[in-house]
């Protein structure tokens, strides 16, 4: 009988920790596959900071170093320019990446450093009990923004993707989602091609991915799905935001 | 040559090929000499990082990779590093870390000043870790420390601080380098992030989220801390032998401290020096030693009083400490030195 399922060489038999509905597991999963395909197992080198993006390092079967919290592209760096012909992502929350981990992205994005993000969107702090994220959408409840986010009090959601897009030195920015068996297809091409830029030596590449958190949300894992297509996509839409392509001479 | 160019030279000649930093006053030299020089060696790497947060943690990333990596800042950006220090130390990354102190706290001044003593040698960020800390006290001392740095932080795989002053990056000495380390040569790491080519996948991580696996993994860093102490304790004795008051100084102030011995061994004051040379680990044992049979201490830091603390420690009250120092950036000469040293002799009625 042929085998039409099973699990990616590059995911442990571990059986997955996150909540019921968590997009981690599926993404994993989606990262595995697609390093499978690829052929990278041998070559690749994750980085995930604090969060519960940390804990990927016990599901993915690949060499993984940990970051601070926020630090990851920093660390990236000094892991890609010590071994070029390495595949170096990092794989990182909302709060690590657009709050804290700000400038270490932004400046690695306008070096054009050959490396790919991961960039895990749910809109709250998970790990630390679903606080305000800088990524909660306005009205968005959490426990520190207690009946919505308001703009007067919290300010704006920050769309970092778009930030990234501005940078010269970024190559390929996409916005996926993890709410519909299409947009989870979508989001591994997407993966792959950041991969494939990165291979190429064409410069930085991120994949942002709107994925869902119903524990911290107080909702089902059907509404959380619900609730990406309807409300969060809104504030942050899908879609390329950047692809030079092979535009840029690849050296 | 300049104290900052030296430590620069020093480590490419130690085979380092990467240098990750953000400018800082008084060790701009050092940043700049890397970006010229390790243009021209092959794989070389420099990188003006857009913070020393983002430094050290390029340094991280260099270090998981197997590499020989060396960073350097000042008062106020070496705070800035410490998150970074202390995941270095909690994953045991080797890597070396230049501190051209000044007169701080805050932004201070950038005079030379012995103010970070505490910070380098109780670890400096969270956590319950131990960095190798050598203060040197001349332009040789740097570059000889500089290659003992590297061979130390790849045999333990410890961070390891050369903890100077602005008088020691801006001076300008003769220095004769060690022979030069083959990258090719060094010893291969087995603990490296490469891809998990022909091996099973690797993680270097700090993470242990069981108090039982952190607790061991604490354990472990302490005994390689207490081995550390054992073997690579360094220090200097300089006319200890007839002497009745020791005087304890490190880094720059050891070198103020030998002038102003010099002037009161003149006068036939027996006056002697320790001086530590590793920060982390403490000479404790020799100063303890010593207090068999002198019972006068002197600790002069340019400083209000940070390693005067460890001297307590290691005698144990078998002792009379007087503490001098002069923090914010003064520089006293020898002969300022010379005159409170002969006060307390005679004070003590030592003559």
């Amino acid at each position: 009988m042929k085998k039409v399922f099973t699990r990616p060489r590059s995911l442990k038999q571990t059986p997955f920790h996150y909540c019921p509905g968590c997009g981690h597991s599926l993404l994993h999963r989606l990262i595995g596959e697609v390093i499978d395909e690829m052929d990278l197992r041998e070559k690749i080198i994750g980085v995930p900071p604090a969060g519960c993006a940390v804990l990927a390092y016990n599901y993915l079967d690949i060499d993984m170093g940990e970051a601070a919290h926020g630090r990851a592209a920093a660390l990236a760096t000094g892991l890609k320019r010590a071994l070029p012909d390495r595949l170096i992502f990092t794989y990182q929350g909302d709060g690590d990446i657009a709050a804290i981990g700000t400038a270490e992205t932004i400046h690695a994005a306008a070096r054009g450093e050959k490396i790919t993000t991961i960039f895990v969107n749910n809109a709250v702090y998970g790990m630390t009990g679903g606080q305000m994220a800088p990524t909660t959408v306005l009205g968005q409840s959490t426990t520190t923004s207690p009946g919505g986010r308001k703009e007067q009090r919290d300010g704006y959601p920050i769309k970092l993707s778009e930030m990234l897009a501005l940078a010269q030195g970024s190559a390929y920015i996409e916005r996926t989602a993890l709410n519909s068996p299409s947009n989870v297809l979508k989001t591994k091409k997407a993966i792959a091609k950041a991969f494939r830029i990165q291979l190429d030596g064409v410069g930085f590449s991120l994949v942002e991915v709107l994925s869902p958190c119903p524990t911290n949300w107080r909702m089902s894992p059907v509404e959380s799905w619900k609730w990406i297509g309807e409300v969060m996509t809104t504030s942050f839409p899908l879609g390329v935001l950047k692809d030079v392509g092979d535009k840029r001479d690849a050296d | 040559m300049r104290g900052n160019h030296t430590v620069a030279e020093a480590a490419v000649r130690a085979g380092c090929r990467y240098y990750f930093g953000y400018p800082i006053t008084p060790q701009n030299e050092t940043p700049e000499y890397m970006a010229e020089r390790l243009f021209k060696v092959e794989g070389g790497v420099f990188i003006q990082a857009e913070s020393e947060i983002a430094a050290i943690n390029m340094v991280i990333g260099a270090s998981m990779a197997g590499a020989r990596v060396m960073t350097s800042s000042s008062s106020p950006g070496i705070s800035l590093k410490q998150e970074g220090i202390s995941f270095l130390s909690a994953l045991e990354l080797p890597a070396v870390i230049v501190n051209m102190s000044r007169g701080s706290p805050g932004l201070g001044n950038i005079a030379p000043a012995q103010s970070d003593y505490f910070q380098a040698t109780r670890g400096g960020g969270h956590g319950d870790y131990r960095n190798i800390v050598f203060g040197p006290s001349s332009g040789q001392e740097l570059a000889n420390l500089t290659f003992e740095g590297f061979d130390l932080a790849d045999k333990y795989r410890i961070p390891v601080m050369l903890l100077g002053d602005g008088m020691l990056g801006q001076m300008m000495e003769p220095v004769e380098f060690p022979p030069e380390i083959s990258v090719k040569k060094l010893p291969h790491k087995e603990w490296v992030l490469s891809g998990a080519k022909g091996r099973p996948s690797r993680i270097l991580r700090s993470l242990f989220l069981d108090p039982i696996e952190e607790e061991e993994h604490n354990w472990k860093l302490m005994r390689k801390y207490e081995k550390i102490a054992r073997e690579e304790t360094r220090w200097e004795s300089f006319q200890c032998d007839d002497a009745k008051m020791i005087v304890v100084a490190f880094g720059i102030g050891a070198r103020i401290a030998k002038g102003a011995i010099k002037r009161v061994r003149e006068e036939g004051l027996r006056v002697g020096l320790i001086r530590p040379i590793s920060l982390w680990p403490f000479p404790s044992k020799s100063i303890k030693e010593l207090s068999k049979k002198v019972k006068h201490f002197f600790v002069f830091e340019l400083n209000m009083g940070q390693m005067v603390e460890d001297v307590k420690l290691a005698l144990e009250g078998s002792g009379e400490v007087h503490f001098y120092g002069r923090p914010g950036g003064i520089i006293p000469p020898p002969m300022e030195l010379a005159r409170v040293i002969s006060s307390q002799y005679y004070q003590r009625k030592l003559r």
